[in-house]
């Protein structure tokens, strides 16, 4: 029985953009690989952290949101812990008040590109 | 003996004081029907914490205990991910 869940990454803001990529790009194969089918990527870029992590300020911010298996959240946060190119994670799962918002705000982003593509 | 006694009571204001008549507090969330509130929008999550980045007591914010839980769930983790502070002195 697949449940939603949301992750979002902090990557060290060492890293070159492609290894940024590459690291993203490890953990959508992970996801693909186990049977988990992602609804929605968002990166976010680098962004000022709120309080130093690790001696840094800055971090790039990466968001999954999937359908999973309860038992893929496990492996996957192991696989997050091994890596040292990320600094934080955290995987939430989504209740349908949650799904139903993000659905609602992806909606209303796509809307507004729309609106800016037309004048 | 100065004639103008001005005791508290009648001193004569321009116009009356704007005291605050406790208006009735509401819980945000109930009456905009709000379900379901997100920990990365950190914008409207200051909204409730104060300026040393605490989380606020609902007796000032006025909301239903229902809501005053998830909000402090979804602050715990905007902190958790560096989106909002622990402890800040001057966060607004």
């Amino acid at each position: 029985m697949k449940k939603q869940y949301e992750t979002v990454l902090i990557l060290t803001p060492v890293l070159l953009q492609e290894q940024v990529d590459e690291a993203v790009a490890k953990y959508r194969k992970f996801l693909a690989d186990n049977g988990a089918i992602i609804v929605h990527e968002n990166n976010w870029g680098l962004r000022k952290l709120a309080y130093p992590i690790q001696k840094k300020n800055t971090g790039f911010y990466f968001l999954f949101e999937f359908q999973a298996d309860p038992t893929l959240v496990a492996k996957l946060e192991i696989e997050y812990k091994r890596d040292e190119r990320i600094m934080r994670f955290l995987t939430i799962a989504l209740d349908k008040h949650a799904v139903a918002y993000n659905e609602r705000k992806r909606k209303n982003a796509a809307q507004k590109k729309q609106e800016e593509a037309v004048n | 003996m100065s004639t103008t006694s001005n005791t508290a009571g009648n001193i004569r204001f321009l116009n009356p004081p704007a005291v605050e008549v406790n208006k009735k507090k509401y819980c945000r969330f109930k009456k905009m029907g709000i379900k379901y509130i997100d920990y990365k929008d950190a914008t409207f999550l200051t909204k409730f914490v104060n300026e040393q980045g605490k989380l606020l007591p609902r007796r000032l914010t006025g909301t239903s205990l229902k809501f005053q839980r998830k909000v402090g769930q979804a602050v715990k983790r905007a902190r958790h991910i560096a989106l909002m502070p622990y402890v800040t002195d001057l966060l607004k």
